[in-house]
């Protein structure tokens, strides 16, 4: 293989990483918090969606992810209601909101099926970002650098500061946290908000990095891979960048394996790779509990307080 | 109110009630500085609510709290710790997943770097003898280390008044030892501290002074160390307890339900060990069970019921047959029922109907359910006829259990298992928060059901209820069961002392073990 | 001035059936104002999708063909639900149960008699009572998540299928497309009202569900499914294993889930397709709790859901709106639902002031 391969593969990983990388962050915060959102799927739809329309209307890119991200947001919101203020369950909750959001965004789309806007490029100058070598680092749209800046803060923000650390406490304990003095329900509210808001940065990559047009159901089940990303990584941001790279060239590598037809592998076994590999993942969290990595204690258990 | 007052916090007739309960009826006393301060009474005497009031987390309905000598509110439990008051719970509120250091920092109101949070930790460590590792993970901890991030998290907060809330129930000898050094040099320093305990030996030796609830009132204060735990026991209990009269009986009937050598080692939600568990009651016999609640009674109970199942073979015998390797449907078929101790979610479950409650338990003896199928009339005149023999209020066979009051639940759940005509009962706290009507009740129905025959096996806090219905009885501490003592003969004094922890103490503990073996 | 939830001292039975009613009402309105916000006919869209499948007969047999699915799968899931075990992977047991009773149509497909279809039927439920027995074994064993577990195998479940129709399973005499050759007549679900679509598995659904009614109301097992669901030291002193409920709960679901697919395999579509899952065991879950959990609700729920669906469908060629639309509606029942829910147990009441709770 040269260079030239190489490169584009890389580039093609990198691609398919980045919007379950985005979800899968906002979801390990929400998970964090000990709330359980499968409407990944639904936001991301939102977001894709009203991102591609905005742009599409407005021609500016960075408009389209705002408002994106504010409708997936909103949407989050419609969940948190649902689950934290009146301890609706949150599978149901969240099943529902998925669909909701492949419906609605169905729906929004329409008018926009077949229509194209320009790629949200990279920000960099042409000479490095088409650049034969070079551009396998200068080369990608912005979204894929904030992604990494995003893991970065994420990382740092659960480790190192008091916020996160009250997001964790109140993930692991809620009653504790409600004891002495946290309010477990504002800081859930906070976690799906920002859930809901990475959800929709990750359905604009679809709409406006990969594709760049809208089709129904454009996300293809990408928010179920980002959720069993959050679960394979243990709930750990530094993981979560590994897994979303290997999910992603599991999936590139699926794609290239279906077009090519080679034989060594069946694409499907690599398709169910990530979920595979999730369940033995949780198996291996469960024998080993006290290696810290186990999952929020308190996850998808409703909480009322007291008094 | 005027002058500047010598004591650090003084109440002053803190009244508070609850729907049907008068947890605290004008309390009073204050503490000075660098006082330890015992607040002594049995579970339910209003001791939790009143430090509660004190740590914002309630508010009293009258009466006065003050503050170095200035009237105050305490708003909420933030207030309080900006006031100079920490709290240690019995249940402690740590995050099992996090480090000692996260569970500190978590407790501190102000923002704090982690390096400096850390220097301090080791700070307070060094001065008051606390050994632990700021590193390590909470769920790897023992009890007694766990609960010195909670006193570290309060001593970082420079308290000038400390509540510590039975902060021994779960303690080793050896961890108990060194919390009273930690405390003592507290004290020191000018913090007042008040311990709420009912385990008289450790107020002895810890405390300056004593106030002592029943019922919700004070009804004595004195030096612990001038008094003898005698007396204090009899203040605890009530200086009114009178030897109760009761006819005693002699003609039992042939063991029916022994125990021999039970241990079970308390690991898992298993909170307290039982080491050696011995007694025997007869037909007719009621056998009573007394100790401080967290003794190992739940535990006890799960055991001889079958709910837990028990780690040797023939340690339990019903009529002479080993029943240590049935489950508790088997057991209950062989004719042992058991009325478990909390009536919410254990005896009964909530949101189900009477009739749905009755076939918990009493589907197979009382022939509720044949072939799989429910057979619901049957468990509706079952129902009835519990309703009608108890005295139930209730409207009716469908009403849900959770719409009962407290004492009526209680009628219900243990008429449901005596109506069973079990050939021995276990029942562990039957009147616990029933009125004195419904105690009543149960108590004559307890007695009628062992002139029949039954052996019975009543586990209580309450010594005057046990005193009123048992033929024989014995106390629980730490998993350990004392001798048998003869209720017309054992004097108030001796339970008294046993049920107050004096059996704890290593010494005497190990003797009564003996004479349990030579009984 | 904050509203403040008042619990009544006993949960209202009135609400707990009415609210199913306001949560479809309040769907229809709300849902024709938000497709009229988007710039659709809202009013009509709510008549092709709520009205229309009701009103014209020929709709009917549609309806009996949707609900069936729905309603076997969602009466298996409630009954899991009500033991407090979230099996939220029905769709991924749905298709192994439709797998399994395909390999024995594969297997058979020279063959004829009267036992082949009994057969698939049972290797049907027993694909997806086994699919499920997998979280089952986690859960039990080593306490893992079993909403998480049994979604994931969903999604395995479809690779496996897509596998299937693409490698062995493949028709050989069908185009190199990527499905199995079809079912011969000892294979399918025969037709139970003639010049219909109504296949055998739509009555079965329903017996099913009227079964499941009986066992939950009538039987030890389904008080031990309540109790151990609704208070676990309850259970346990009343004799009953919450392992043992675990493992009968997701079984009960897979194999619920595992029949239905085979019904639908063996019905409407007659073969494997890559197709075949449809979203049902998702949906299901909605079903279950519209229904209230309950059998006779659910076989309700079922009904609305398929209306849906048959609306839906409707509306597609009326009203040219995408076919997911239909879920819009089918989500809004259950937030309006959910929300209503809390009317159950609580009335709302408005509170001015009087603040004692933290002040963080």
């Amino acid at each position: 293989m040269n260079d030239t391969i190489i490169i584009s593969i890389i580039m093609t990983v990198v691609g398919a990483s980045t919007p379950i990388l985005l979800a899968a962050l906002g979801e390990l915060i929400v998970e964090k918090s000990g709330v359980l959102n499968l409407g990944i799927e639904g936001m991301m739809l939102i977001g894709a969606v009203v991102g591609f329309a905005v742009t599409l209307t407005t021609g500016f890119h960075l408009l389209g992810i705002i408002i994106a991200m504010l409708a997936s947001t909103l949407s989050a919101m419609l969940f948190a209601y649902l689950t934290l203020t009146l301890t609706a369950n949150q599978v149901a909750t969240g099943l529902a909101l998925t669909i909701f959001g492949i419906g609605i965004s169905s729906l929004m789309g329409e008018p926009y099926v077949g229509k194209t806007i320009e790629i949200f490029s990279s920000w960099f100058p042409a000479s490095l970002a088409e650049h034969p070598q070079l551009r396998v680092i200068f080369g990608y749209s912005p979204l894929v650098y904030v992604s990494l800046i995003l893991t970065v803060s994420v990382s740092y923000f659960l480790k190192k500061t008091r916020a996160g650390l009250i997001l964790r406490a109140v993930g692991e304990s809620d009653t504790s946290a409600h004891s002495i003095g946290y309010s477990v329900i504002g800081v859930r509210y906070a976690a799906v908000a920002f859930g809901g808001a990475m959800a929709g940065l990750a359905g604009c990559y679809f709409s406006l990095v990969l594709t760049p047009l809208w089709s129904e159901e454009l996300t293809a089940g990408r928010g179920w891979i980002a959720l069993a990303l959050v679960v394979f990584a243990a709930w750990k941001p530094s993981r979560l960048l590994f897994g979303a790279y290997l999910f992603g060239a599991i999936m590139t590598l699926e794609l290239h394996a279906k077009a090519a037809g080679f034989s060594f592998i069946a694409p499907e076994l690599l398709a169910a790779m990530p979920y595979l590999a999730t369940i033995v993942v949780l198996a291996l969290i469960s024998l080993r509990k006290s290696s810290g990595l186990a999952a929020p204690a308190c996850l998808a258990k409703p909480f009322k307080p007291s008094t | 109110m005027t002058d500047k007052s010598n004591y650090r916090i003084e109440l002053e007739a803190i009244t508070k009630s609850f729907p049907g309960v008068l947890a605290n009826d004008r309390v009073s006393f204050s503490i000075k500085p660098g006082e330890i301060h015992a607040l002594l009474g049995e579970n339910g005497a209003g001791k939790s609510t009143l430090v509660k009031m004190i740590y914002g987390i309630m508010q009293p309905d009258e009466g006065e709290i003050r503050w170095e000598g200035e009237a105050i509110k305490v708003a909420n439990p933030k207030a309080a710790r900006q006031l100079g008051v920490g709290m240690v719970f019995q249940h402690f509120s740590l995050f099992e997943a996090m480090t000692v250091l996260e569970n500190i920092a978590l407790g501190m109101d102000a923002k704090i770097s982690q390096n400096l949070l850390e220097e301090k930790i080791r700070e307070v460590m060094d001065v008051y003898g606390l050994k632990l590792d700021p590193h390590r993970i909470v769920s790897t901890l023992s009890v007694g280390e766990r609960q010195r991030i909670e006193i570290v998290r309060a001593l970082l907060l420079n308290p000038r008044l400390l509540i510590m809330d039975e902060p021994t129930s779960v303690l080793t000898p050896q961890e108990v030892a060194q919390l009273f050094g930690t405390l003592r040099k507290l004290s020191k320093t000018g913090c007042s501290i008040l311990y709420i305990s009912h385990k008289l030996h450790e107020i002895k030796e810890l405390c300056d002074q004593a106030t002592i609830l029943r019922g919700g009132k004070v009804v004595g204060a004195c030096d612990p160390k001038q008094e003898t735990s005698k007396s204090m026991a009899e203040m605890m209990i009530g200086g009114d307890l009178k030897q109760i009269e009761k006819d005693v009986k002699t003609e039992f009937g042939a063991p029916r339900f022994v125990v021999d050598n039970l241990s079970q080692s308390g690991e898992g939600d298993f909170g307290v060990a039982l080491s050696d568990i011995s007694f025997s009651v007869r037909a007719g016999e009621i056998f009573g069970i007394a100790g401080v609640a967290g003794n190992g009674q739940n535990e006890l109970l799960m055991v001889l019921s079958g709910e837990i199942p028990a780690s040797n073979a023939d340690t339990i015998k019903l009529d002479g047959k080993s029943v240590a390797d049935q489950n508790i449907l088997q057991r209950r078929k062989h004719g042992l029922c058991a009325v478990p101790e909390e009536r919410n979610g254990h005896a009964a479950v909530v949101d189900f109907s009477l009739s749905d409650n009755a076939l918990l338990t009493a589907r197979e003896r009382m022939n509720l359910a044949s072939g799989g199928l429910i057979k619901h009339s049957e468990a509706r005149s079952y129902t009835d006829d519990v309703i009608s023999t108890f005295g139930v209020k209730t409207t009716g066979a469908h009403s849900p259990a959770g719409s009962l009051s407290g004492g009526n639940l209680q009628k219900f759940v243990v008429g449901r298992e005596i109506m069973q005509n079990p050939d021995v009962l276990l029942i562990s706290q039957p009147t616990w928060g029933v009125d004195a009507g419904a105690a009543a009740a149960i108590h004559q129905a307890i007695v009628d059901l062992a002139e029949n025959g039954s052996a019975i096996i009543v586990i209580s806090q309450d010594l005057d209820e046990l005193l009123a219905i048992c033929d024989e009885m014995a106390v629980i501490n730490e998993g350990k069961l004392s001798k048998t003592l003869k209720v017309g003969e054992a004097s108030v004094d001796e339970i008294g002392l046993l049920m107050g922890g004096v059996h704890g103490e290593p010494n005497t503990n190990q003797d009564s073990v003996e004479n349990a073996h030579a009984h | 001035m904050l509203i403040e939830l008042e619990k009544r001292k006993e949960p209202s039975q009135t609400m707990l059936y009415l609210t199913p009613v306001i949560a479809v009402l309040a769907t229809m309105i709300v849902g024709g104002i938000l497709f009229t916000l988007i710039g659709h006919n809202g009013f009509a869209a709510v008549k092709e999708i709520f009205i229309t499948p009701v009103i014209d007969t020929h709709k009917w047999q549609d309806l009996g063909i949707k609900a069936a699915p729905l309603i076997l799968i969602a009466v298996g899931l409630s009954i899991g639900f009500r033991a407090n075990v979230w099996n939220i992977g029905a769709e991924g047991q749905y298709i192994v149960g439709g797998l399994a009773g395909t390999g024995i149509a594969l297997l058979t497909w020279e063959l004829e008699g009267w036992w082949i279809l009994p057969l698939m039927c049972v290797a049907g439920a027993i694909g997806g009572a086994l699919y499920a027995s997998i979280p089952a074994f986690l859960k039990t064993k080593l306490n893992v998540n079993e909403i998480l577990s049994s979604l994931m195998l969903t999604y395995a479940s479809i690779q496996l299928l897509y596998y299937l129709m693409r490698g062995p399973w493949k028709d050989p005499e069908g185009f190199n497309f990527p499905q199995t050759r079809l079912f011969n007549d000892s294979q399918i679900l025969p037709e139970i009202i003639p010049g219909t679509i109504v296949h055998l598995g739509v009555p079965l659904a329903f017996i099913i569900a009227l079964i499941a009614w009986f066992v939950m109301s009538k039987s030890i097992f389904g008080f031990q499914i309540r109790v151990v669901g609704s208070a676990p030291a309850a259970a346990r002193y009343g004799g009953f294993s919450a392992k043992r409920t675990i493992w009968m709960a997701m079984l009960i679901g897979g194999g619920f889930a595992g029949l239905a697919g085979i019904f639908e395999a063996a019905g409407p579509f007659q073969q494997m397709v890559p197709q075949f899952p449809t979203g049902y065991g998702f949906t299901a879950i909605i079903v279950a709790f519209l229904g209230r959990l309950h059998p006779i609700g659910i076989i309700l729920g079922g009904l609305v859901l398929a209306i849906s669906y048959v609306g839906g469908e409707i509306a597609q060629t009326s009203l040219g709106l995408p076919n997911a639309a239909a879920g819009i509606f089918q989500a809004m029942m259950l937030f309006f639902l959910l929300a209503a829910d809390i009317l159950v147990k609580y009335r709302l009441k408005l509170n001015v002031a009087n603040q004692t709770g933290d002040a963080s």
